[in-house]
């Protein structure tokens, strides 16, 4: 059993739903990510989603679009980004996905990412634009690793397609809560309940919620019919507010204590 | 080369192409390519494109024998393919009648575009006034600087546009805007892409309304030379009017096919927008496809004088006909597009645009390295007054 099963294997146990942050890898530089990492586990995050940055995040909204800019310049590599977990890796095991764009992954080569990413410690890959319709070039390297494909739903995924994609999810499927990029509107929780709930019914892996979800209320209130969580912008968002800061540690643990409370909630 | 056929049913080009996009718009892909292909198949939906493209563009443009161009080069015989005598002055509008057809039979009111040079916005912005739906066009703010004459015209034509500040502020950010604003209005939005490249099904749709250029040229040929030509030279950003007027011709083996992109300052430099000479397989766009990027994978900056060659890729079926050879790709660079802009508009009393003054700047070089007996078509793509005071500044005069 990989480290993504394990945990929502354990959260289950407890009846508890699971927390997901996500920050841009190297957004300002590695070392502070890796401190931000470890203020996260700390806090409470079950899983991590670390994005890798691209030039053109064409499925992101401007919080992350500028994030990614700022790794760049700061001299963000996919190769770098593999260091950072494998430093992570030294103080937790908390299951890491990798969340960004395929072109810097077919550049650095599929098997040799599959090979590398495994080394490390990667458990799952999220690549915004790679559909189940592509997805095979690139799952014949990371299938035998183990790596999970993480399997993206949208709110206009037509019923006859999810129930196609939901049969080769690995890890667990992440349901797009909007039809739109990251950050720029809020969730809607009761619009989407019905759809979540119902796509549970039919996943064998856990669901997912990302896009839009900004607080502890929007936290509390998704949790309580989704398996996860995910947070982002609004993360990088206090992130690039307090990159400066001598505080930045305190207060990514305090937004994310503050989502944990909320997450904690739905289930009491 | 007879059982060229691409591309395959999933939308590949050999390794090229395909459809890599958000799972958001899986679907909306998926049903235009159902819908298009029902279009195909409905004699109506040809007819009423050609009623347009004949009485709306202007077609079937001329095939004009370049007289004194031929004879200063003193080698091949130049016919031009004037798609610079199209309405709104470019190939651009054949797409986007094809397009906005499309979208009005799926129902769909709202169209967006993303345009470089503006020539494809302003393709959109008519054709949408025409149908009477709203339309969007994104374009980078650098260009909307270079091209200000177009932004005015789509505003005109009632379109909303937005500048794309984001990354170099080219073509390439339009089309990541576009992308993103697509993706938020997918339900009830037609995006409108104005070239060969993109996500399955549009290298295919933008190709197949395009090659109207080439299936004329390819008869005019005939009518004027008896026999098919020994070249045909287009230039490429993403490389609509080049797909358009080489398609025809794809089985017809000795007939050479010259594709050219913007060397911007030379390809050895890192201004350029050359991406099949100079860059290396990757994706970008929703497709696999030749681009300019680094060695991680980051995507580079573009440059060329021309707004609509500044795009650090190429349709995936340019990138197949590279790979199998059917298709040369050259490059141009910016003083040679300019010195051609020069020597068609005084031989010939004809402005082309700057990006087929790259095309032309090709000619130049080649006609004279061939024989008198034979011929080349050149696709003179657009016209040239949206480029006035990009040319003027070049020339260091002010207006």
């Amino acid at each position: 059993m990989g480290r993504i099963e394990k945990t929502f294997e354990q959260l289950k146990q407890n009846n508890q739903k699971a927390l997901i942050p996500f920050i841009t890898a190297g957004d300002p530089n590695m070392e502070t990510s890796e401190k931000i990492i470890a203020s996260l586990v700390e806090a409470g995050a079950n899983i991590i989603e670390l994005g890798v940055p691209f030039s053109d995040p064409m499925a992101d909204g401007p919080t992350i679009q500028a994030a990614s800019e700022r790794a760049l310049e700061a001299g963000a590599t996919l190769d770098l980004v593999l260091d950072l977990v494998e430093r992570v890796r030294r103080f937790t095991q908390i299951p890491i996905v990798l969340m960004g764009y395929y072109n810097p992954v077919f550049c650095y080569g599929a098997e040799r990412f599959a090979e590398r990413a495994n080394a490390v410690g990667v458990d799952g890959l999220l690549l915004v634009d790679l559909p189940a319709e592509e997805r095979d070039e690139l799952l014949v390297y990371t299938k035998p690793k183990g790596i999970h494909l993480i399997t993206l739903l949208a709110p206009t995924t037509p019923e006859q397609r999810t129930k196609q994609l939901l049969a080769s999810a690995q890890g667990f499927v992440y349901y797009v809560s909007m039809t739109g990029v990251t950050g720029t509107s809020k969730v809607d929780s009761a619009a989407i309940e019905a759809q979540v709930t119902q796509l549970r019914e039919l996943s064998p892996v856990p669901v997912a919620v990302g896009f839009g979800i900004t607080t502890e209320q929007d936290a509390a209130a998704i949790a309580r019919f989704s398996d996860a969580v995910v947070v982002g912008s609004a993360l990088v968002k206090i992130i690039q507010q307090h990159t400066d800061s001598p505080r930045l540690q305190e207060e990514v643990r305090r937004f994310m204590t503050e989502l944990k409370r909320g997450v904690s909630r739905a289930t009491d | 080369m007879s059982n060229y056929s691409y591309p395959d049913p999933r939308g590949h080009f050999g390794q090229f192409g395909g459809r890599y996009v958000a799972e958001t718009l899986m679907p909306a892909l998926l049903e235009l390519e159902e819908a298009y292909a029902e279009a195909m198949a409905d004699p109506e939906f040809e007819k009423e494109f050609h009623y347009y493209l004949n009485h709306y563009v202007g077609r079937p443009s001329p095939l004009y024998y370049a007289e004194r161009l031929s004879e200063h080069l003193g080698g091949a015989r130049i016919y031009l393919k004037r798609e610079d005598l199209n309405h709104t002055g470019a190939h651009k509008v054949n797409n986007t009648v094809g397009q906005v057809l499309l979208a009005k039979r799926m129902g769909k009111k709202k169209v967006i575009a993303e345009t470089g040079a503006g020539q494809h916005g302003v393709a959109t912005a008519t054709v949408a006034a025409r149908f009477g739906l709203e339309c969007e066009v994104f374009m980078g703010t650098e260009d909307i600087r270079r091209q200000s004459l177009n932004v005015f015209r789509m505003k005109l034509l009632g379109a909303k546009v937005h500048g794309v500040t984001s990354g170099t502020a080219t073509l390439k950010d339009a089309m990541n805007d576009a992308l993103r604003h697509w993706v938020t209005h997918v339900r009830d939005t037609f995006y409108v892409i104005g070239t060969v490249a993109g996500p399955h099904p549009y290298p295919q749709l933008v190709r197949d309304f395009q090659a109207v250029i080439g299936r004329e040229a390819r008869e005019q040929i005939m009518a004027a030379e008896g026999r098919l030509p020994d070249a045909v030279v287009a230039c490429i950003g993403g490389g609509s009017n080049a797909m358009g007027i080489f398609y025809p011709f794809l089985n017809d083996k000795d007939v050479r096919l010259i594709g050219v992109e913007a060397a911007g300052l030379g390809i050895d430099t890192d201004k350029h927008a050359a991406s099949i000479s100079a860059g290396k397989v990757g994706v970008l766009h929703g497709n696999k496809t030749f681009l300019l990027q680094d060695e991680d994978g980051q995507i580079t900056h573009a440059h060329s004088i021309s707004a609509g060659l500044d795009y650090p890729g190429v349709g995936p079926e340019h990138a197949l006909l590279h790979e199998i050879k059917r298709a040369e790709y050259v490059a141009i660079s910016d003083d040679e597009a300019l010195a051609g802009f020069k020597c068609l508009t005084q031989l010939e009393g004809i402005i082309p645009a700057l990006e087929s003054a790259h095309a032309v700047a090709e000619v130049i070089k080649l006609a004279p390295t061939m024989g008198k007996d034979q011929t080349i078509i050149m696709n003179l793509s657009g016209r040239g007054d949206k480029d006035m005071h990009t040319v003027a500044d070049a020339f260091g005069v002010e207006l």
